[in-house]
């Protein structure tokens, strides 16, 4: 259906949830709609970015389909996002093929590294300090610069002044907690009716996994800028961190992944698997090589190791501006607003 | 095979290599539940089994071996059977099940539909003496029971309705035990967090809880299994027919639990006792309550109680569905302006009382108008001040187009304003309390609430009678069996829920009593169908 239908889909549920509310105790959603009357499509966007997709309301809902207001508001919302985050994106939307990134990545990894070779873990010996700076920092200034421009346009669109230090914390503690997705402790009906705590799980180990990463890596920038240069011993912080992280990343998107083969089509945007699944394989390989890389660093295959990492890595840092991954930094935009406003309404 | 379910005594017709086929095409579920993943991995189990594969003719239920009940072609068997498939109908069939007896529900609708006018509701009323998790302060006995007399004018019979109340908290806390969630106190909706336990996600999300656990437990759940016949001999049931997937099938039980509900959605039924004016009704719940078994036990010598005619009904958009609107076609505006019928002229005082009294006579009021149709019209002023509603309004900016655009007669409706408007007297405006905005010399008059409709743009809503549930019932004891003329209590059928919660409520309505009713008599009627069936 063309753009303006789904919002119009979206709005139409609102209406029918707003006179209902009887799911206002599942998540961040209801009460956010209740305070309002009437839904503009702005507002529409920042309510299904607000949805976790925990499907709650699905299976608790009377008139879902085949009743005949055909109430689905986790599937109609996660089309909405999927077509907000095309109109957020800024310069413009770009869609980029997970596996071409990923052949980019390596080709060019391969490229850099040409045809040089060495031992015992010397990793610049194969790309040079300088070129892999160069080259990440590159990207990654992009990326902040994207989502930075995207948070921009969502909250431009809604209308609201900077929130204050509390809803900030209380926007943290969602999303650190991930609490739309344990619908008051006893898990979300993903992938089917019945509760579980599968999907908090692995998404945990998935974003904590990322995140360990991050830090493992802006560590060993700082110990190299401090004089230590890697490799770094086993029990350094940069190599405890990584490690960490990277047992997360393998866990978590396995566990992500096995769930969506199970789960419920009737709640999910099937258009959106492709991007979703790319996301999900470029974080376990990325996750892979990098232990594989640790584990082999002192061997003949780090040079192939190294190459194939970095590869992999920029691949996935080239999904990262209009991916899967902007479903964080959306919903981690809308969860302020909330906190922000609930803090507004009680006042 | 020790601790074998007693209706795998049964006669059985098939064959032992029947059932090894049977076993073998069913071993991957056999497995997955036999093998449960702890509750995080559930996941990743297998999926289950498509559900064509155990339907009836086959080995049904829990399929750990020493529980495998083997049933014929065309018949079920079981300890006890229960007629419906809403919350009365699940209470009883978990509380006959954890008494140890093999039970197996009969619920007409499909999957989707399962959970009757119970898959609509939101709460339920509850005694209690002092704050819990879920309500606020206290509901002593006491009040509720004055609640009760004050709403049925004393059309209940003292020592059941006492039951009800004071097994509530019991009943509540049962549910929990079975997994249902309610929502904190704190989240109250409207005025109802001290009388009312409101469910978390409402009556949908409670059906699911149930039959989560009805599964776990191997309750045999037929769907589309619409009950035609019983057969009752002095009293006693001895076996019944369905059509099971539309194809005739008998059942037999030593007990029998009837749980389907009242008869509103039986058009002609609803015809006999209200006249032509019915058709105009809106049903507002389930389509499958037809009261099929209500009139088969009426037939088969069972007492009646409350009387036909007696119903919860409240006025509705009139644009709402047939059937199954359920609560979002509640039009809460009538307090804030004035309702007109489809000759453009009031009728009755729409500030008489408080929310939800007023709620629940506006049915009765509106079904009593030509043409069983009504019209809300308020201004701008009233916007925002109800529940939103499903329907938009229809909209204008002056009385006249409004009149014109709901298809009411123009300069009747202009006049019925304008000389409510010239009869309202100043006051504080509060729609919170009965307050003192009131018209003077106005017949029928407006005794609270009453502003002038002077603020385009002016709003208007079709109103319509929505019927929520019948009282019209069976009579039963306090042990749930249902009273047979000549005879006394029937030895083994136990009926809860809607059909016959008409000996509790014989007129008016309690909002959230449905339930009670129905959790309070399914657990007894569930214990009680139990022992009946040793
Ligand atoms: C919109 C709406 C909102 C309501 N809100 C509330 C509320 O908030 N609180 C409250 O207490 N009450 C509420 N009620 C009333 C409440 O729904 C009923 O009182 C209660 O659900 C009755 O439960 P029950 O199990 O007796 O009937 P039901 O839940 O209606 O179950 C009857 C079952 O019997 C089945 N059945 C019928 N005929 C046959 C047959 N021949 N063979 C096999 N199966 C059959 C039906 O399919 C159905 O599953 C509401 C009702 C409606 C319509
Ligand atoms: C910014 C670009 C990156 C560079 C230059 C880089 C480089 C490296 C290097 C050199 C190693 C080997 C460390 C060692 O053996 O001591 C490594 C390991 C690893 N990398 Fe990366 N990496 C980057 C980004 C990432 C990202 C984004 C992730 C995950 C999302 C990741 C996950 C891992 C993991 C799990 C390991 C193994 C554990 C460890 O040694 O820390 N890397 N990476
Ligand atoms: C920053 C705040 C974040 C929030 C609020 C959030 C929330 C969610 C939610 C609710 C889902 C399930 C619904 C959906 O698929 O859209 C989801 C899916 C997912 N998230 Fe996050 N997320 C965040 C960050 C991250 C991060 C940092 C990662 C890892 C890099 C990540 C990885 C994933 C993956 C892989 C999926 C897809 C799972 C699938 O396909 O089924 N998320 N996230
Ligand atoms: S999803 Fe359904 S049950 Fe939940 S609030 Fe919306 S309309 Fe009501
Ligand atoms: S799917 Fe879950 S998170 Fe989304 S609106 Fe429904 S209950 Fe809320």
């Amino acid at each position: 259906m063309p753009p303006n239908d789904r919002i119009a889909e979206g709005e139409r549920l609102l209406v029918i949830c707003n006179s209902c509310r009887y799911c206002e105790g599942y998540c961040a959603v209801f009460p956010a709609m209740e305070q309002r009357l009437s839904f503009t499509p702005a507002d529409v966007r920042y309510l299904a970015n607000l949805c976790h997709n925990c499907a709650e309301c699905y299976y608790a809902c009377q008139f879902a389909p085949p009743h005949e207001f055909a109430v689905n508001v986790p599937q109609v919302f996660a089309e909405i996002r999927a077509e907000s985050y095309k109109q957020y994106a800024w310069p413009a939307y770009v869609r980029v093929s997970g596996w071409l990134a990923a052949t980019l990545g390596l080709v060019v990894m391969f490229l850099l590294a040409g045809s040089r070779e060495a031992l015992n873990a010397n990793f610049y010996g194969i790309i040079s300090h300088e070129t892999m700076v160069a080259v990440f920092s590159v990207i990654s200034g992009y990326i902040a610069m994207v989502y930075a421009m995207g948070v921009r346009r969502f909250w431009k669109e809604s209308g609201e002044r900077l929130p204050g230090v509390s809803a900030w914390m209380q926007a943290a503690r969602d999303v650190f907690t991930m609490k739309n997705l344990s619908s008051s402790g006893a898990g979300c009906t993903y992938p089917d009716e019945e509760h579980s705590q599968s999907r908090r799980v692995f998404h945990h180990f998935t974003f904590y996994g990322f995140l360990l990463c991050l830090a493992s890596t802006t560590v060993a920038a700082i110990y190299h800028f401090a004089g230590s240069v890697a490799p770094h011993p086993y029990f350094s912080a940069p190599v405890i961190l990584g490690t960490l992280g990277g047992i997360g990343l393998l866990i978590g998107p396995v566990g992500l992944y096995a769930l969506k083969r199970r789960r419920d089509p009737a709640i999910v945007d099937a258009q959106q698997d492709g991007t979703d699944v790319s996301f999900l394989v470029l974080l376990f390989l990325t996750s892979l090589t990098g232990l594989l890389l640790l584990a082999l660093r002192e061997s003949a295959a780090m040079g192939a190791l190294l190459r194939v990492h970095l590869g992999v890595v920029l691949g996935l840092f080239l999904t990262l501006p209009y991916g899967k991954f902007v479903h964080g930094i959306y919903r981690s935009a809308a969860l302020l607003r909330s906190a922000y406003e609930m803090a507004r309404s009680k006042h | 095979m020790d601790g074998e379910a007693p209706a795998a005594r049964n006669a059985t017709f098939l064959s032992m290599a029947g059932v090894c086929q049977r076993l073998w095409d069913n071993a991957p579920l056999l497995l997955s539940s036999k093998f449960a993943w702890p509750p995080l991995f559930r996941g990743f189990a297998p999926p289950p089994a498509p559900s064509g594969v155990l339907r009836y003719g086959g080995v049904i239920g829990v399929p750990s071996l020493d529980r495998i009940r083997l049933v014929e072609e065309t018949r079920i068997q079981s300890d006890v059977v229960v007629i419906g498939g809403g919350n009365a109908a699940l209470c009883a069939a978990l509380t006959a099940r954890d008494a140890g007896r093999s039970v197996t529900v009969l619920e007409c609708a499909p999957i989707e539909y399962r959970g009757g006018n119970s898959r609509h509701t939101r709460n339920m009323r509850c005694m209690h003496s002092a704050p819990t998790d879920v309500l606020t302060d206290a509901y002593p006995e006491d009040e509720y029971y004055a609640d009760l007399l004050r709403v049925t004018e004393g059309l209940t019979t003292e020592h059941l309705a006492r039951l009800v109340i004071r097994e509530s908290p019991n009943a509540n806390q049962w549910m929990k035990n079975q997994g249902a969630r309610f929502q904190p106190s704190l989240g109250g909706t409207l005025h109802l967090g001290r009388t009312n336990a409101f469910f978390l996600g409402g009556g949908k999300a409670l059906m699911n809880t149930y039959y989560q656990a009805a599964k776990k437990r191997g309750i045999q759940v037929l769907y589309n299994a619409e009950v035609t016949d019983v057969d009752i001999r002095d009293g006693r049931f001895h076996s019944g027919q369905m059509l099971l997937e539309g194809k005739p099938t008998e059942f037999r039980a030593k007990a029998l639990v009837v749980a389907s509900g009242g008869f509103e959605s039986n058009l002609e039924w609803l015809e006999e006792a209200w006249g032509e004016a019915a058709r105009n009704f809106i049903i507002r719940g389930t389509p499958y309550n037809k009261g099929k078994l209500l009139r088969l036990l009426l037939d088969n010598g069972a007492e009646s109680v409350a009387d036909p005619k007696q119903c919860h009904a409240v006025a509705i958009d009139g644009r709402a569905p047939k059937f199954d609107g359920g609560i979002v076609t509640r039009l809460d505006c009538v307090p804030l302006g004035i309702v007109v019928n489809k000759f453009g002229e009031r009728f009755y005082d729409e500030g008489e009382d408080l929310w939800p009294k007023r709620y629940a006579i506006w049915g009765r009021l509106v079904a009593q108008q030509p043409d069983q149709i009504a019209y809300s019209i308020i201004d701008s002023k009233a916007m925002g001040r109800f529940m939103p509603s499903v329907f938009p309004p229809i909209t204008a900016n002056t009385i006249g187009e409004l009149a014109s655009a709901l298809g009411l007669p123009a300069a009747t409706v202009e006049n019925t304003v304008k000389a409510y408007n010239a009869t309202v007297r100043p006051g504080s405006f509060d729609h919170q309390i009965l307050d003192d905005c009131h018209t003077e010399g106005l017949t029928p008059p407006k005794s609270h609430w009453a502003q002038a409709i002077n603020k385009p743009p002016y709003y208007g809503y079709p109103l319509r009678p929505g019927i929520t549930f019948t009282y019209l019932g069976v009579r039963v004891n306090e042990k749930a069996e249902v009273r047979m003329n000549g005879i006394g209590s029937s030895p083994n059928i136990f009926a809860a829920g809607e059909i016959m919660a008409g000996n509790i409520v014989g007129k008016g309505y309690l909002a959230g009593l449905g339930m009670t009713i129905g959790s309070v008599f399914g657990r007894i009627a569930g214990k009680e169908a139990a022992r009946a069936a040793k």
